[in-house]
């Protein structure tokens, strides 16, 4: 009988996948198992034993130190070995570039970013984004397929009535050739962005890193966060991450793109919003295609203005 | 010769791509494509490290014939050659058969020291095919780089995770994914141009390369495409325009608390 393998280096990532495990073992009635590699594996094994999984397999060594997507990929793939298996992969930065290499080793197929799965004759159906998040497509493999889900795409599963087993095993793997000399954390604190009801978000027409400020007072009035577009992140560096395809998906109940033009990317993040207002002086901005309001004008003069209109209106 | 090889694709052009709305299915025949702007860093650092270093620098696209406009601007831009790997019978290739492409004229080419993908296709957005690339040829892999040197045998790469960089250094040969932080690509200018058409692009097919029929194309691959649709965007399109800021921002909270998402 095949099985569903979830795998996560962050632990409530790994809860959240034994969730979408245990939808799919209800479809399929194949077993679910977990892996934990690392410092604290058992411990770890233990919590997803007692959430659903039906073995939770522990592998600690001095090897997993550090994260390496080469050695993970040897470890996992010598768990999984090559009995027909669905494995659920966190969809952080690093279970993305373990799951294309764990994929290769067990000669299997690969989709990225699944936002939804189901099972019908065989084989297993995975939707994800295509075309720069244009389109919706969705994939079909037979088993074995890697999957990567992105965090937070299901909650964390509920304990278990019946805890499952818990197995220590240990591998011989030889150590990473990649060598970490040095990690720096982000220096800004991280928003809680994809759970924020209200988003203000800065691109690039804002041009000093203190005129954040006035989205930050507009953002408290309406009780939301800031963030901000790629190239605000990615190149200026004010926030350690940015809302698109390629960083952190949101879905608030409003968000207020202040000065972002609005690339694909951008917008494919931003799409499950329910209210989406744009700001830009530019009238041919792409964001207006996908506002339900735009105000067309200079954001210095529009934020201060907005900021007011919302105290009025939240007083009376 | 050490070779630094940038991997590219002739991508479809997203932004560009139509939509049928009546079946709101994209319409990929005759899309535009263009290699994606990740991908055109992968190609403008192999460049800057074959400034630095003297290796050859090779192009390797995985494409239709028409990718030679792809080919002709990473020549511009300063690769000394480009091999397309192009051929019905690769057609429909997922992302492990595509990397088994490219792996097998990896080998072919030889004596590769360091090979450059985009941290992922414009089009595709998989973020695959580095990492298989490396796993095909038991290299260690280096993803998300936004900042690379190399000395002799030495890479030393800073890596942008969700909550730190890492600087990591590992002996080449090894993979790179690259991030749009990396460089700003050149221009090239009208002499580059001219020059980069006396520079080889070289067309691979199955008879060229040691990978079998049966693994590459839509035959060999695993993860087929079983159904594409856009999602009608639903967005109320209400602009203000031509009002003074005062007047404008109380139009807008006006529809915000109809709306509802004002607390």
């Amino acid at each position: 009988m095949p099985s569903i393998w979830v795998y996560s280096e962050v632990q409530s990532v790994a809860l959240e996948l034994v969730r979408a495990g245990l939808q799919l073992k209800q479809a399929t009635g194949w077993s679910l198992v977990s892996a934990s590699l690392g410092a604290d594996a058992l411990k770890r094994a233990e919590e997803l034993a007692e959430h659903g999984v039906d073995k939770a397999v522990a592998v600690s060594g001095a090897v997993f130190e550090q994260f390496d997507a080469e050695v993970y990929a040897k470890a996992l793939a010598k768990l999984v070995g090559s009995e027909p298996t669905l494995v659920l992969v966190g969809g952080t930065k690093r279970g993305k570039e373990l799951a294309p290499r764990l994929a290769t080793k067990l000669d299997a197929g690969c989709v990225t970013d699944c936002i939804e799965l189901s099972y019908k004759d065989d084989m297993i159906y995975a939707k994800r984004s295509a075309y720069g998040g244009v389109a919706i497509a969705t994939m079909v493999s037979p088993l074995p397929l890697v999957v990567t889900i992105p965090p937070r795409k299901f909650e964390a599963a509920e304990k278990a009535a019946e805890k499952g087993s818990v197995e220590q095993v240990s591998l011989e793997l030889p150590g990473p050739r990649v060598k970490v000399v040095e990690v720096r954390k982000k220096e800004v604190a991280r928003a809680k962005l994809d759970e924020a009801r209200v988003i203000v978000s800065a691109g690039r027409g804002v041009k000093a890193k203190q005129d954040l400020e006035m989205l930050r007072e507009l953002a408290e009035l309406l009780g939301g966060e800031v963030g901000c577009s790629r190239p605000v992140a990615a190149d200026r560096g004010w926030f350690p991450q940015w809302i698109g395809l390629s960083g952190v998906k949101v879905k608030p109940d409003l968000y207020i793109a202040v000065g972002i033009s609005g690339a694909l990317q951008h917008i494919a993040g931003i799409r499950d919003s329910k209210i989406i207002v744009a700001i830009n002086k530019d009238p041919e901005a792409p964001i207006f295609k996908v506002a339900d309001y735009g105000i067309v004008g200079d954001l210095y003069k529009v934020i201060p203005a907005l900021k007011n209109a919302v105290e009025k209106a939240v007083r009376s | 010769m050490p070779r630094v090889i940038a991997c590219f694709k002739y991508s479809i052009d997203a932004s560009e791509l139509r939509i049928d709305p009546s079946t709101r299915k994209p319409v990929v025949e005759g899309a535009k494509r263009k290699t994606g702007d990740i991908d055109k860093r992968a190609i403008e650092e192999a460049i800057r490290v074959k400034e630095r270093t003297g290796w050859t620098a090779t192009g390797l696209c995985v494409g239709p014939q028409a990718a030679r406009e792809a080919a002709r601007e990473a020549l511009a831009m300063g690769l000394d050659e480009v091999y397309i790997l192009s051929d019905p019978a690769f057609e429909g290739s997922d992302t492990l058969a595509t990397a088994r492409l490219l792996a097998a004229a990896a080998r072919k080419l030889g004596d590769y020291k360091l090979i450059l993908c985009g941290e992922m296709a414009l089009d595709g957005l998989s973020a695959q095919v580095g990492p298989r690339l490396a796993e095909l040829l038991d290299l260690p892999q280096v993803t998300y780089v936004r900042k690379l040197s190399v000395e002799g045998e030495k890479l030393t790469a800073e890596r942008d995770l969700e909550e730190e960089y890492e600087v990591v250094e590992v002996e080449l040969p090894a993979v790179v994914t690259v991030t749009r932080e990396i460089n700003e690509p050149r221009l090239p200018s009208l002499r580059d141009i001219l020059r980069a058409s006396k520079k080889p692009i070289v067309y691979w097919g199955a008879g060229d390369l040691e990978v079998g029929a049966d693994v590459v194309g839509e035959k060999g691959s695993k993860v087929k495409v079983a159904d594409v649709y856009a999602p009608e965007v639903k967005r109320k399109g209400v602009i203000i325009e031509e009002k003074p800021a005062e007047e404008a921002a109380e139009e807008l909270v006006k529809y915000l608390l109809q709306e509802g998402v004002l607390r």
